[in-house]
């Protein structure tokens, strides 16, 4: 090709060459690009398409008969008295009510009424007990109230499980099948939203439809607030140090390393950080919201200090020249002019590093939130902070390890919940970064 | 006097001390300020700081370290005790005493005290109705001395705890009455109040470095009582990974390092091509529209929590993959016998990465001048050739600063291999099989109800220290890596 002649723009062997090979290389970049973005799209997707689920329940609502003789044997509507009636005692109540059901249209079933009401969830006698201690006066009349089915009827109806899937299983029958298609049509048995998996608690192993959400949000929630509390001050104090006050000598240049290198860290180091530090040698409580955020605080700490520190080289120096020559003293300087101009960054900061610590999940495991069955309600601000509870990733955690898949459902939606909650905290970093940020 | 009360008169003092002292100040230059050296305000404020800090810190040191002190009082109560035997463990008998102190405190003080006779001695059918109070189970079998053990500390702590507040209490009256009588106009308090903040601002600066010598000391410490009762050898060279905790276990890092190397770099191998190319698509041809949307999308993947990965692996990507190669798969072949592997952990993680290798790679491509890309230009060559010849060049430290602080964040990712690799310790080259890493093995021995003086537990912080070394290397390489390129162009 040495000895080529002809026109520059005309294409030789070589340079058609080049241009393929410059073609190649954009489109490997689109491919990559593509499959990143493909990959969000495949993992979002099977988020939304396997946890939307999770928010709808499948109910079935009954005529009940609370017959006055076995409820309240003497009749006195002794609160103490009817308490004694156990959940025992209000199962036969349920059975009477499908016999009823039969016979009210004319149901074609195989089904003995027992067997028909073992589609019930097995929390549906204590939900009735729960309903009748709490309104005592409803006993001895008939009453319509909604019983969770069983996550086998659940997840018939959700397309989770079709009858091919359930020839051995001792669980449910083709013929409860049969019976929850008859009464689908009836409208007896239908899907609604479930508004006890956003507020209720966990549940037992047996008893995946009853299982909530709404107390592990509490537990993340109470983590988050000690998080702030602890982590916001002590951050802004420590990059205020650092970047306004701290001479330049190998003191303050082992902090920095340290503090960049602490931020790299695995977050499991810091749960066994806590295990060992607050756990095992302090004797504080495992499981509990506040030692959950101390751990995430000492995680959270180089995120803010990082984020901090680049709002505070943000603001300009004459700011600071034009403080000190009105006399302002250095402190002053910096807490009465510098910190008020950095806030913005440092809330952004603080809210990213506040949403990282939300999803974290492997320090908790360690400090023993999980593998616990968070069932109440914490009342009060102590309580919430010290007594055991669970937090959303590790409530996630719990869920995905459990063996009954009606649980993944769960887990699925309560990673949508989580990812709500993420996704609301960056937006109001972005919208705080952009309505607050002020070039110099 | 309980600690709440003490809260509570540290604020209303503080507070006193806030409003008394300005308002004297200001009495005895009858309200002309010019007289005054600091504005009136820092004078209340050195008052509130004085009033407030020493006993926030004396308060803080004593929770520290007292437990300490009881600990060992018992522990001495429990070897000169006639009852305890020289071959029982001591450690054992000091949980029990624990366990009955924190019962007696879990109980509201008040209702407890008539339950108690004139002696001072307790008795079992106390015991059981405090147990009661608690709701808590009392096994009958406890043996009497420790239940009188376990109420003596209770009683040493309460006075101890009460005299200790009742002391700063008066401490906080006497600092509060003694400036509030000395302070003068000329008293240069902002000058004080000022170097107390700033002493508080060196303190939280400290935290950063507190925080990495606790890391380091809690595990080393664990780890030495580790290698008391294990074979350093076979931690070091053992090919096996068995703990039993029946005793007699194998534990050796080998073939967990192995199983969460292989496994990172799989990740890698997924990220790196897919994040690098993104990087230089995104920094050299799309344009700034196209990057602004996809860049942001691409670092959404970064903010998505692993438990999201790790389930997305488990329950969609692992069977995924074994549809083709299980048993009975779309390929015939049966090499994957559990959705749980090296390729499933791997990929997904992968997918974790590519915004870490792709942001980052980005950033330092950008950073490379204008001049070196326009050289290449007016020499001849193609963009794509400017790119590999010149630009990726300039910008390869950055960019290998940029995949080892991936493959540090690959290494020390736990929530996916727990749910995704599965749980068996080999040297196997088989992609599409389990295995385990260190991250998985410290949630599994941490996470049971082992007893923290068994080998098995122990070792969970000699390879938590061991993690945290081989991240700690690899994130200083890196930064050192990512800043010296920094200045390079700067």
């Amino acid at each position: 090709m040495a000895h080529e002649t002809g026109s520059l723009s005309e294409a030789t062997a070589l340079s058609r060459k080049r241009r393929a090979a410059e073609k190649r290389y954009r489109l490997y970049g689109l491919v990559a690009i593509s499959i990143g973005l493909l990959m969000l799209v495949i993992l979002i997707g099977t988020i939304l398409s396997k946890g939307l689920t999770a928010f709808q329940q499948t109910f079935i609502t009954l005529e009940i008969e609370l017959i006055e003789s076995k409820l309240d044997k003497k009749g006195n509507r002794d609160i103490n008295e009817i308490k004694k009636v156990s959940t025992f005692g209000y199962a036969p109540l349920t059975k009477k009510s499908f016999e009823k059901l039969f016979s009210a249209y004319n149901l074609n079933t195989a089904l003995s009424p027992k067997k028909a009401s073992k589609i019930l969830s097995k929390s549906a006698a204590s939900d009735l007990r729960k309903f009748v201690l709490n309104d005592t006066s409803v006993i001895g009349k008939t009453i319509s109230f909604e019983f969770l089915t069983n996550s086998w009827i659940d997840g018939y109806l959700k397309g989770r499980i079709n009858r091919e899937d359930i020839q051995n299983n001792k669980n449910v029958s083709t013929e409860q099948l049969d019976l929850v298609d008859e009464l689908v049509k009836l409208g007896i048995v239908e899907k609604k939203f479930n508004l006890s998996f956003l507020l209720g608690s966990d549940a037992s192993d047996m008893r995946p439809e009853a299982a909530g959400f709404g107390v592990s949000m509490v537990g993340s929630f109470y983590m988050m607030l000690v998080v702030l509390l602890l982590s916001l001050p002590v951050g802004v104090a420590a990059s205020i140090y650092l970047e306004e006050f701290a001479p330049r000598n190998w003191i303050t240049d082992i902090i920095e390393v340290n503090i960049s290198n602490l931020a790299a860290v695995p977050s499991i180091v810091f749960g066994i950080l806590g295990l060992a530090v607050f756990i095992n040698f302090m004797h504080l409580p495992q499981s509990a919201p506040f030692v959950g955020g101390m751990v995430l605080t000492l995680m959270t700490l180089p995120t803010i200090i990082i984020s901090t520190r680049a709002s505070l080289k943000s603001v300009p120096p004459s700011i600071r020249d034009a403080a000190l020559g009105v006399g302002a003293s250095k402190m002053q300087t910096v807490f009465h002019h510098v910190l008020p101009l950095a806030a913005p960054g440092i809330l952004t900061g603080t809210i990213i590093g506040l949403a990282q610590a939300l999803g974290e999940t492997a320090p908790l495991l360690l400090i023993g939130m999980i593998g616990y069955i968070a069932t109440n309600m914490p009342s009060t601000l102590l309580e919430g902070l010290a007594s055991p509870n669970s937090a959303m990733p590790a409530q996630i955690y719990e869920w995905a390890k459990r063996s009954d898949p009606a649980f993944y459902e769960r887990a699925w939606g309560g990673i949508i919940i989580l990812l709500v909650f993420l996704i609301t905290m960056n937006t109001l970093a972005v919208i705080l970064r952009r309505r607050f940020e002020r070039r110099w | 006097m309980a600690a709440a009360t003490l809260l509570l008169a540290v604020i209303v003092f503080s507070l006193l001390a806030f409003f008394g002292s300005s308002y004297r100040v200001s009495y005895l230059v009858e309200g002309d300020k010019k007289k005054l050296n600091s504005r009136l305000h820092y004078y209340g404020l050195f008052a509130l700081l004085c009033a407030g800090l020493p006993v926030s810190i004396a308060y803080f040191f004593w929770w520290l370290l007292t437990p300490f002190y009881f600990e060992a009082s018992v522990v001495k109560f429990l070897i000169n005790s006639l009852e305890v035997s020289p071959d029982e463990n001591i450690s054992l008998l000091l949980g029990q005493v624990n366990t009955i102190r924190d019962t007696l405190l879990s109980v509201d003080y008040s209702n407890t005290t008539e339950l108690f006779n004139q002696s001072g001695t307790i008795d079992y059918e106390v015991m059981a109705a405090i147990y009661a109070l608690a709701n808590q189970p009392f096994d009958p079998e406890t043996r009497s001395f420790l239940i009188q053990a376990g109420y003596d500390l209770w009683i040493l702590e309460n006075k101890a705890n009460n005299t200790f507040r009742i002391a700063l209490f008066f401490m906080i009256l006497c600092i509060i009455l003694l400036y509030f009588f000395l302070v003068k106009p000329g008293f240069r308090a902002r000058y004080y109040v000022e170097n107390i903040v700033l002493g508080i601002l060196i303190a939280a600066a400290g935290i950063a470095i507190i925080t990495t010598v606790g890391i380091i000391i809690s595990m080393l410490f664990e780890t030495f009582r580790f290698f008391e009762l294990h074979e350093w050898k076979d931690f070091f060279f053992g090919y096996t990974w068995a703990p039993n905790f029946h005793g007699d276990s194998e534990m050796s890092i080998l073939p967990l390092l192995f199983g969460t190397f292989y496994i990172s770099i799989f990740a890698l191998f997924v990220a790196v091509p897919i994040g690098l190319f993104s990087a230089i698509y995104l920094a050299e041809y799309s344009s700034s529209y196209t990057r602004s949307i996809a860049k942001p999308m691409l670092e959404i993947l970064a903010g998505i929590p692993t438990i999201v990965y790790g389930l997305f692996a488990l329950i969609t990507f692992g069977p995924f993959l074994r549809e083709f190669f299980g048993d009975g798969g779309a390929f015939g072949v049966n090499w994957m016998s559990d959705a749980r592997s090296v390729a499933t952990a791997g990929t997904v993680m992968g997918m974790m990465l590519i915004p870490f290798v792709s942001s980052l790679s980005d950033d330092i491509i950008n950073a490379v001048p204008q001049s070196l890309r326009d050289g290449s230009y007016g020499l001849g060559a193609t963009q794509s050739e400017t790119i590999r010849l010149v630009v990726i060049p300039a910008a390869l430290p950055g960019i290998v600063g940029a995949i080892l602080l991936a493959a540090s964040r690959a290494i020390g990712e736990t929530m996916i291999v727990v749910l995704g690799a599965g749980a068996i310790a080999k040297f196997s080259g088989n992609p599409l099989e389990a295995m385990t890493t260190i991250t998985t093995r410290i949630v599994s021995q941490l996470t049971g109800d082992g007893d923290f003086n068994s080998p098995e537990t122990l070792v969970a912080f000699a390879l938590g220290l061991s993690l945290f070394l081989i991240t700690l290397v690899l994130n200083v390489i890196a930064l050192y890596v990512v800043r010296k390129y920094r200045e390079q162009y700067e």
